[in-house]
């Protein structure tokens, strides 16, 4: 395409160079002052200046929350996007391919310009499609996503709003989602739309029990519905996260991260939009910005999933080396905390984010493995495996926790053991996969970002 | 089996109703009556020795200066390994036949590939209607006399040669672009030359 | 064509009937299918050719003798090679002509590699469908080799026209075998690669095993051929049991179906008897390759090709079933008949048969497992 004469070739690398920095720019600039905006803005919820009447403070407490709202949900659109990115990036190296390259550095910045495209494509209503309820399907959808980023933990101090029963209100937020899908099947006024919609509705709310009953545990083990509870019941060290410390919560997470897979129409369970079959199912008829809500809630439900998982069983924010006494001296005394608390703020912030992604990874890399599942086994898996295996699980931890109130060390010695068998079975795993690889005679190559 | 084996097993069972085997002309083939097809088929079929439970190809192929269509049955054997083929002339003017789809499930789709492109009738077929063509299509197009209907729900099908438009449109684009002609020198009076 | 179900549809019940295409990534090709189904269950799925009908038998009989070889290309254009090999025998049997040893050789060799490509397609379009996009594009990418490995051969990447009436018409380029061993060697790898990403996959096995099973009797009585009808339990091969070409001379087996993981028949046998049968075809490129004699890569063949008034039928083990040529000539220039018989017209009759009791997910994975592309089907 574009020739390769030598003399332009350093402007060539040094536009390459600039490109890299932009998307340096906007990946990490734009989500840290989105952050920080969240972060000001929340105070000022609760700030009432002296000699303001009633009203005043009240609309300045209004006014706060909307401007609050509306940097959320963009924070949940970067966040999606950025997401898309990852998945795509890593789906086209699991194929053999490039994969995004063009816009930004290694692609990063592609979703940008997926969503301009989108946004300028036609905005197309069917004319037998049901008017109000095709406008509003993507809005319940929308607001399903949105609202989760209220209780999400992303570091020590930096949650929207830590409420007394962060998970439940997640977990229940999260299910108006099915309502707009159910809306969309529906109000699409067309057969395939409506087969995505029904399977879509049959599928997340049968999921639902399970992925309840599973985030039960780490609750139980922690004793409080609350978000920051939950982690700060957990500790820094892989031995003290949930999933490692009791074999029962082990098996709540797995069962937690099928059911969530579930619930988002994530591979193997992505019938509802099953490509090959009904094309794009339930969002068969929807295009430009209503479409690109869709696509943003999925990517985006990616991320919550992953850190819903992350905050219940793989200890969240919580920094090694850092405990709360740690962060309660660097805060010092004054009404603004030093620099030195920030820094670990940013820290823990780091560490959530690290995790999630690695579990966004996990999902990602199930996605573009296994083959979809079939209506009627999913049906069976959920009711006749996952739940029965649930329960047992909720039961086994309650009995994991009384054995804990006499013997304290049991949490620790299986703690030790499990991240002891986790990082031997990751030894063999790696070594497998190099020999896989060498044995078809490629080799792994990490310099082709 | 060889063919002529083959051969003489069906004259021995319908007589004068199979005729004999053509020359072969590369791949010799036995003509059948019309109405003692399907009859041959089964018995093809069914009777131990012969087997011919595969049937291979359906066709048929336009004769109008025999004024017939004659219709084609390629048959192998999985078992024996020994193939066959029958051929059976209808008449052009009214084609009909008895369809040997109770026989072998495939003739249903080949049946109707015949119908469809020569319009051949079979008598006896679940299912006669048009496979390739719209239902609609007027004409069998595998014919030899047949003539486009020049178009179809408005979509016309005859267009000129595409080499004849082309150059068609050069010279209109050549005269548009040609400059306008020099005005001509002025003509040499009649009274310059004596 | 709706009339036909619409009668039997009360409206009260939970029937539905969809239109499963045209336009549909997963149907092979432009083919529609009326499906009715009540739920999930389908009761009948009827398949509506037709959309790709190009009449090329007619066009046989305009063009002439060597003038309809790019035709056949596209008759299956996705493994071409077969449907010209078919044409150029069948108008050598007119002819009554001897072609060398060496054009066999070549035709084998190309015929071969051309299996593999297709039954890429195949196996990976179903894994596509079934939900895993991975195995499909690790399939292309082996057949862009393939394609560039024909490229240097003839020139084409898709539609080959590569063999003539009389023999082929390009010899081996330098280093071609070269490169064709050293891409065999990296096949075979591979194939076990693809195999343990998908093959036996649990979930992949769950959607295909005893789906859709035909039973040997129902594939021989609706005329299925090629490895479905060999998944079905019937041991029936066209190069080994009424070879043609260089095939008495090489040395390769046969898979039939045995019920791997579910019933004989099911979707699971016809999927990965095209696994097994990529195997075969690369040794038998492999032997090919080492044993090619020198000579002629074309015989004497007249300059107007004027065949005497007869007939010819020809058999070709294609990648998607038995293909038939049956050439009718007048004794002049062009011939008065052409036929194409394909795998794929005879396994797209078997649906509607055993579609009942499916479920719409089977549907596809029934299609797929079928290998059937439109251009066959309709020519």
């Amino acid at each position: 395409m574009t020739n390769a004469s030598p003399a332009p070739a350093k402007s060539a690398a040094r536009h390459a160079r600039r490109v890299l920095l932009l998307t340096l720019a906007v990946g990490l600039g734009l989500p840290l002052a989105l952050f920080g905006g969240v972060l000001v803005l929340s105070p000022i919820s609760g700030i009432a200046p002296e000699g303001w009447s009633e009203g005043r403070v009240l609309l300045l407490h209004a006014l706060a929350v909307v401007v609050l709202a509306v940097v959320l949900v963009t924070f949940g659109a970067v966040i999606s996007g950025m997401t898309v990115w990852w998945e795509m990036r890593v789906s086209s190296r699991m194929q053999s391919r490039v994969g995004y390259n063009r816009v930004g550095a290694a692609g990063f910045l592609q979703w940008i310009a997926d969503a301009v495209k989108l946004l300028l494509k036609e905005d197309l209503v069917p004319a037998d499609a049901d008017q109000i309820l095709f406008r509003a399907a993507p809005y319940f959808v929308l607001v399903g996503f949105a609202l989760t980023f209220v209780a999400l933990p992303f570091g020590e101090g930096l949650i929207a709003a830590d409420l007394d029963v962060g998970i439940f209100y997640v977990l229940s937020v999260t299910a108006l989602v099915v309502v707009g899908i159910l809306l969309a099947g529906w109000a699409s006024n067309s057969k395939w739309s409506l087969f995505g919609g029904m399977r879509a509705a049959a599928q997340v709310v049968s999921y639902e029990i399970p992925a309840g009953l599973a985030a039960m545990i780490p609750v139980l083990m922690a004793g409080t519905l609350s978000m920051q509870g939950i982690i700060r019941a957990q500790g820094p060290w892989p031995w003290q996260w949930f999933a490692l410390e009791s074999p029962f919560a082990g098996l709540a997470f797995v069962i937690f991260f099928t059911a969530q897979l579930a619930e988002g129409n994530r591979t193997p369970f992505d019938l509802p939009e099953a490509e090959s079959e009904l094309v794009a199912g339930y969002l068969s008829e929807y295009s430009s910005f209503r479409f690109a809500i869709y696509f943003l809630v999925e990517f985006g439900n990616l991320w919550v999933m992953s850190a819903v998982a992350v905050t219940l069983f793989f200890g969240g924010w919580q920094v090694p080396f850092a405990g709360p006494d740690v962060f309660a001296a660097a805060r010092g005394a004054g009404a603004i905390p030093s620099p030195a608390w920030w820094g670990l703020e940013v820290l823990s912030l780091a560490v959530f984010v690290a995790k999630t992604a690695v579990v966004m990874n996990l999902i990602v890399w199930v996605r573009w493995t296994l083959p979809r599942i079939r209506v009627d086994q999913m049906m069976s898996l959920c009711w006749k495996y996952l739940v029965p295996f649930a329960f047992a699980s909720l039961v086994g931890a309650l009995f994991w926790q009384l054995l804990l109130t006499s013997v304290p060390a049991a949490g620790v010695v299986t703690g030790l053991l499990a991240t002891a068998s986790v990082l031997v079975g990751g030894y063999f795993f790696l070594r497998l996969t190099y020999r896989n690889i060498a044995a078809v005679g490629d080799r792994v190559d990490l310099s082709n970002w | 089996m060889t063919t002529q084996e083959l051969h003489e097993r069906l004259r021995s069972r319908f007589g004068d109703d199979v005729g004999a085997l053509g020359e072969p002309r590369v791949d010799p083939s036995c003509p059948v009556r019309r109405e003692r097809i399907a009859e041959v088929c089964r018995f093809a079929k069914e009777e131990p020795g012969l087997e011919l439970d595969f049937l291979e190809d359906l066709t048929a192929v336009d004769w109008p200066k025999k004024n017939a269509i004659e219709l084609v049955y390629h048959l192998f054997s999985f078992r024996h390994r020994h193939g066959l083929v029958l051929k059976v002339e209808v008449d052009r003017a009214g084609p009909k036949v008895a369809s040997v789809e109770a026989v072998w499930k495939a003739a249903n789709w080949f049946e109707r590939e015949v119908y469809d492109l020569f319009g051949v009738e079979f008598e006896g077929h679940p299912d006669l209607r048009r496979i390739l063509l719209p239902d609609d299509w007027i004409g069998h197009p595998l014919r030899k006399d047949y003539q486009e209907a020049g178009s179809y729900h408005g979509i016309s099908n005859v267009r000129e040669n595409p080499l004849v438009e082309l150059r068609r449109l050069d010279e209109k684009a050549r005269a548009a672009a040609a400059p306008p002609p020099a005005p001509p020198a002025a003509p040499p009076s009649p009274a310059a030359k004596p | 064509m709706e009339k036909l179900i619409l009668r039997r549809v009360e409206t009260d019940s939970e029937e539905m009937i969809l239109n499963f295409g045209p336009q549909h990534p997963s149907t092979h090709g432009v083919i529609n299918f009326l499906v009715e189904t009540d739920g999930e269950v389908i009761r009948k799925a009827i398949p509506d050719v037709g959309y790709l009908h190009r009449s090329i038998e007619k066009i046989g009989e305009t063009v002439g003798y060597p003038g309809f070889m790019p035709f056949t290309d596209r008759v299956d254009y996705v493994a071409a090679m077969f449907a010209n090999e078919g044409y150029a025998i069948a108008v050598e049997k007119l002819l009554k002509l001897e072609i060398p040893p060496r054009a066999q050789w070549l035709r084998a060799i190309s015929c071969e590699l051309c299996r593999i490509a297709s039954h890429l397609i195949s196996v990976g379009t179903m894994a596509m469908d079934i939900g895993a996009f991975t195995p499909m594009l690790h399939g292309v990418r082996e057949r862009e080799t393939i394609n560039d490995l024909i490229e240097a051969l003839c020139g084409a990447r898709l539609t080959y026209n590569y063999h003539r009436i009389g023999g082929v018409a390009f010899d081996l380029p330098d280093g071609w075998r070269d490169r064709t061993l050293r891409f065999l060697d990296h096949f075979d790898k591979f194939l076990v690669e693809f195999d343990r990403l998908i093959s036996f996959n649990e979930v992949f096995v769950q959607r295909l095993a005893k789906v859709a099973v035909i039973p040997g009797a129902m594939a021989r009585d609706y005329g299925l051929s090629g490895p479905n009808l060999r998944a079905s339990g019937v041991d029936f091969d066209v190069r080994r049991d009424l070879p043609y070409g260089a095939y008495p001379h090489l040395r390769f087996e046969v898979p039939v179906g045995r019920g791997f993981v579910g019933a004989v028949g099911d979707c699971f046998d016809r999927y990965y008897l095209r696994c097994l049968e990529m195997g075969q075809s690369s040794r038998i490129v492999r032997q090919a390759l080492e044993t090619v004699p020198e000579g002629e890569y074309m015989a004497k063949v007249p300059r107007r090709i004027k065949p005497e008034a007869g007939e010819a039928f020809s058999r070709v083990e294609s990648a998607r079933g038995q293909m038939s040529y049956y050439v009718v000539s007048d004794g002049t220039e062009k011939a008065w008949r052409v036929r194409a018989r394909t795998g794929s017209f005879t396994a797209m009759g078997i649906v509607d048969a055993v579609s009942p009791g499916l479920m719409v997910a089977d549907l596809v994975a029934l299609i797929a497992s079928l290998d059937v592309v439109a251009p066959e089907i309709d020519r």
